[in-house]
């Protein structure tokens, strides 16, 4: 059969962390106890109006400007009509023909190095729905209506995607940048990033786009990966056995690890789409971009490229370093706390402080050991204090204890021995130990140099210097 | 003391002031005129006569310590359609029938604020949707001229307990001429001001782009003082204005001579009664007298509004009665099987015929493939109609024509056809595409039957339409009769 070129566009839905909602004055925040954070707007009751929250549109602006997207002097909000229980108004206030920001893109990079420029259609504002509630309430629907209005910036991509991979590439460059820019917290547990894949595939080297699926709703990056390739199969497996693609959104179980029809392009519902007559169009001037632009941080793509240079890191190392800006700051810190080797604070923070972090599952800013204090654990490496390995050692007490490494060092005595003479005595009670096995190494069995170096550092409890313990080992083993 | 009933909103709230008689006294004599006229007219949904009787002692309190605001002391009604925090607010639909507000509309509050007392709500075509009040689930309101007639729609509560002199003035909506029509035909003034001068908080939604608040009272000074009271920017409300709100009382006697009147050639069509006409030609010739220079103008897509208005209106209609699904608030059927039938039957027996007449229309043009050659189109001769009359304001001051093709018609007699009904907003409409000022007074009066002439001016020139009403009204005293029975 054919080889199968997979194409994938994704809709990213990433919550604006404002105080409050896009169109009534009531909290975002998340968890509160149902309807304790809807107001009369948001429960859409008889004769309420929603007014703009500014803020808003000042985080979609920043957004756009991050993605060299047109900035809509002028764009509409429009109804988008369906009934649903946790849907109050039985509309969704949206944007639909004139979006606020169109036509960026981002750059990812693909697993063999290589940049490849996203298409960034549109990111337009809107207002996210209530929950409907099942649990505990048998025969029942609840309606939670404290989600309802909290400010959502729909990203559309390009269909520029061609594996599974790429989407997910992509996801993570998006995550990052709401990050970095302070308009979405990025917590996909509590839904505040969470997207829509369309999927299709077709004959690899045809211009046309299969019939394509959507995958609604998937909030993790493993979920995307998987759905996406579970869907492609899928697709290619239909196509193969001479049946029909069919136009449908369909969703993800996890649990399952599969995608299932919730409803065909027959059954779509038609949004009746018109302008909201309640608001007036949201106009962008030159100024608030002005404005907006003045608070734009270094955005990742700068970043890395700055840490390439300014640090020596390969592009790999650079990019995962400022996947965040709080791990970026993170590594900074740590290299003007022990500025002598940057490839070794970037192993240190990529490699013992990451698992760390990982294994509590802790954010960088929630770690256990501040940047300078790491800083002065890769000091006391440079300065010969103690070995790399030791410092794996004293990594571990600095983060169980909250200690600092020269308190660690000096409680457990674990000062590296750069004395040569106490060193050579070490050597010599080694070799007056192990007779045999020096007349063995004299008789010519170099492999046992390991051997005595073993002997020499368990008799140190591993603070000799090893530089240092072979060349003065290596010296009386000679005779 | 009695017989205060006579009195305009204007002399009333002069009289409290100057504790000519109290504020209780008042509101006692107009609740007891409301019981006695209930049976015969129905103009209200809810009398709310003990809250009424308790604000009213408040205010002679306040009034005896020389205090107060501009209508403090004076009664009033609400049309059913605006919000009032812990009272019934029906919007004249089953739909509603069990819902009590737990807010205030800001026209309500400003009213409140002003020292206004509210006596109770207004009956009210079903969502505001109906030109003859019959469409109302508290059954028709009566024309107090003729009980056998309608009072218009769908202010006709609000404008038949003024005709009535119930309460001297009303707040009401215009949407297509729901003040303006009902004022013609019940022989009141109706002021429906600029789009976006008072605000839409709290008004139950019908049509967003065309709802306006304003005013039903005996005379345009009348609804100079109440206007000033209820217009104004409202934070909550993205489509009011935020331009100060002149004096209208103070511009009420700026001279009209000089005035250039335009007379609308498009009104003066087939559709309009004959001694309608004369009355609108007889009250020309009066602002002549009064200085006023009078010259023809032609507003060639203006006879387009009703097809527009019947796209537009129910277009957003469709959308803005879609809350009403029994979840949170207003009726919910009987034990629901499901989803589906909780939304089927509680819209289906909450909603009376042309509520739902106008959610289907709505919801037709907006479906995929009909957007394009109903609603895209109707907004595009709506914005025709717009340049239009911004063409006629380059040359004239106000425009001058009827109100309604003729006066208060039979009960039933166009309910069974919606399309003559809708007919009857033939003169009124434009005004509302375009967002434009516009009021009606009386004019005449065809075998006992008030006739109403409309006055339209430009975006916010309320103090000049009043001015020209009021001038008209200091030489006529068509407002001043009131009907047989409730003088």
């Amino acid at each position: 059969m054919s080889e199968w070129e997979t194409v994938i566009g994704l809709e990213i839905h990433a919550q604006l962390a404002t105080r409050s909602k896009i169109f009534s004055g009531s909290p975002t925040a998340y968890g509160a106890p149902p309807n304790t954070q809807a107001d009369l707007v948001d429960l859409g009751y008889p004769g309420v109006l929603p007014v703009l929250n500014g803020e808003v549109v000042r985080m979609v602006v920043k957004l756009g400007l991050a993605i060299n997207a047109r900035i809509a002097p002028l764009s509409v909000f429009a109804r988008k009509n369906y009934f649903y229980p946790d849907l109050p108004k039985g509309y969704q206030i949206s944007q639909y023909e004139l979006p606020i920001v169109a036509q960026g893109s981002l750059d990812i990079v693909l697993e063999d190095g290589q940049v490849k420029r996203v298409g960034i259609t549109r990111a337009h504002l809107e207002e996210d729905a209530g929950k409907s509630l099942h649990e505990g309430l048998p025969g029942m629907t609840g309606i939670d209506l404290n989600r309802a209005g909290t400010p959502l910036v729909e990203i559309v991509s390009e269909p520029d995607m061609r594996s599974a991979k790429e989407a997910v590439a992509y996801m993570k460059k998006v995550h990052t940048l709401v990050r970095y820019l302070e308009i979405c917290d990025g917590n996909m547990q509590e839904g505040s990033f969470r997207c829509d894949a369309n999927v299709s595939v077709r004959p690899a080297g045809t211009a046309k786009f299969g019939t394509r699926a959507e995958i609604k709703n998937l909030n993790s990056f493993r979920f995307v990966e998987r759905a996406i390739n579970f869907e492609v199969a899928r697709q290619i497996e239909l196509l193969e056995s001479g049946r029909p693609v069919v136009q449908e959104t369909r969703l993800y179980d996890p649990d399952k690890g599969e995608t299932r029809s919730m409803r065909s392009k027959e059954e779509a519902n038609d949004y009746r789409y018109f302008p909201d007559p309640d608001l007036l169009p949201v106009k962008v001037d030159a100024e608030l971009i002005a404005s907006v632009r003045t608070t734009l941080p270094e955005l990742p793509d700068q970043k890395a490229a700055r840490f390439s240079t300014q640090y020596g890191l390969s592009a790999y190392d650079a990019g995962v370093l400022t996947a965040s800006r709080e791990l970026a700051e993170y590594y900074e810190e740590v290299v003007r706390t022990a500025p002598g080797d940057r490839k070794l604070a970037a192993n240190w923070v990529m490699g013992d402080l990451a698992a760390a972090l990982n294994k509590e599952g802790l954010e960088v800013s929630s770690g256990k050991i501040p940047a300078a204090r790491l800083g002065e654990l890769l000091r006391r490496i440079q300065d010969a204090t103690i070995s790399g390995k030791i410092a794996k050692e004293v990594f571990e007490l600095m983060w169980s204890q909250g200690l600092s490494a020269d308190a660690v060092i000096e409680s457990k005595g674990l000062r590296q021995i750069t004395d040569s003479a106490a060193i050579e005595r070490a050597i010599e009670e080694v070799m007056a130990k192990n007779p045999a096995q020096l007349a063995e190494y004299r008789a010519g069995k170099d492999k046992l140099f390991g051997f005595f170096v073993g002997q020499v550092m368990k008799a140190t409890g591993g603070k000799a210097n090893p530089a240092q313990l072979n060349e003065l080992l290596r010296g009386k083993l000679r005779g | 003391m009695g017989a205060l009933h006579t009195r305009t909103l204007t002399q009333l709230a002069e009289g409290l002031r100057r504790k000519s008689f109290s504020s209780v006294e008042l509101v006692g004599e107009l609740l007891a005129r409301i019981e006695k006229s209930q049976p015969a007219l129905n103009a209200f949904i809810s009398v709310t006569a003990p809250e009424a009787l308790a604000v009213a002692r408040a205010a002679d309190r306040t009034l005896a310590a020389g205090a107060g605001g501009a209508l403090t002391g004076v009664p009033i009604a609400h049309k059913d359609i605006f919000c009032t925090e812990g009272v019934r607010t029906s919007c004249g639909s089953r739909m509603l029938d069990n819902f009590v507000s737990p807010y205030d509309a800001t026209v309500v509050a400003k009213l409140k604020r002003a020292g206004a007392i509210m006596l109770g709500k207004t009956n009210m075509d079903e969502f505001a949707m109906g030109s003859s009040n019959e469409t109302s689930f508290y059954g028709p309101v009566r024309n107090p001229w003729n009980p056998k007639l309608v009072p218009g729609g769908s202010s006709g509560g609000s404008a038949a307990a003024v005709a009535a002199r119930l309460v001297p003035g009303a707040t009401a909506t215009d949407t297509g001429g729901s003040i303006r029509q009902p004022a013609a035909l019940c022989g009141i003034t109706g002021m429906k001001p600029t789009y976006g001068r008072v605000s839409r908080y709290g008004m139950v939604a019908f049509a967003s782009s065309l709802d306006q608040g304003g005013t039903l009272t005996a005379s345009a000074a009348d609804a100079a003082l109440m206007l000033r009271e209820m217009a104004g920017f409202d934070p909550r409300d993205s489509t009011s204005v935020d331009t100060p709100v002149p004096d209208y009382v103070a511009a009420l006697e700026q001279p009209i001579a000089g005035l250039k009147v335009g007379l609308l050639a498009e009104f003066f069509d087939k559709g309009l009664d004959e001694d309608n006409e004369r009355c609108v030609r007889e009250a020309l010739r009066v602002f002549e007298g009064l200085g006023a220079s009078v010259t023809q103008v032609s507003l060639p897509n203006l006879p387009m509004s009703v097809p527009v208005y019947y796209v537009v209106a129910p277009a957003e209609a469709s959308s803005n009665l879609a809350r009403y699904d029994g979840v949170r608030f207003g009726h919910r059927c009987e034990n629901p099987r499901d989803l589906s039938d909780m939304y089927r039957r509680s819209r289906g027996e909450g909603f009376g015929a042309e509520v739902k007449r106008r959610i289907m229309t709505g919801t037709y043009v907006l479906s995929a493939g009909y957007y394009d050659a109903y609603y895209l189109k109707a907004q595009r001769v709506r914005a025709l109609i717009n340049a239009d009359f911004i063409r006629a304001f380059a040359a004239v001051d106000v425009l001058i024509g009827p109100t309604t093709p003729t006066p208060a018609f039979p009960l039933g007699a166009k309910t069974a056809d919606p399309i003559t009904m809708y007919l009857n907003d033939i003169y009124t409409i434009g005004a509302n595409l375009a967002g434009l000022p516009a009021i009606s007074v009386p004019c005449g009066f065809v075998q006992g039957l008030p006739v109403g002439l409309q006055i339209v001016g430009p975006h916010f020139s309320e103090a000049r339409v009043l001015a020209a009403a009021h001038a008209f009204q200091r030489v006529t005293d068509w407002h001043t009769r009131v009907p047989v029975g409730y003088t």
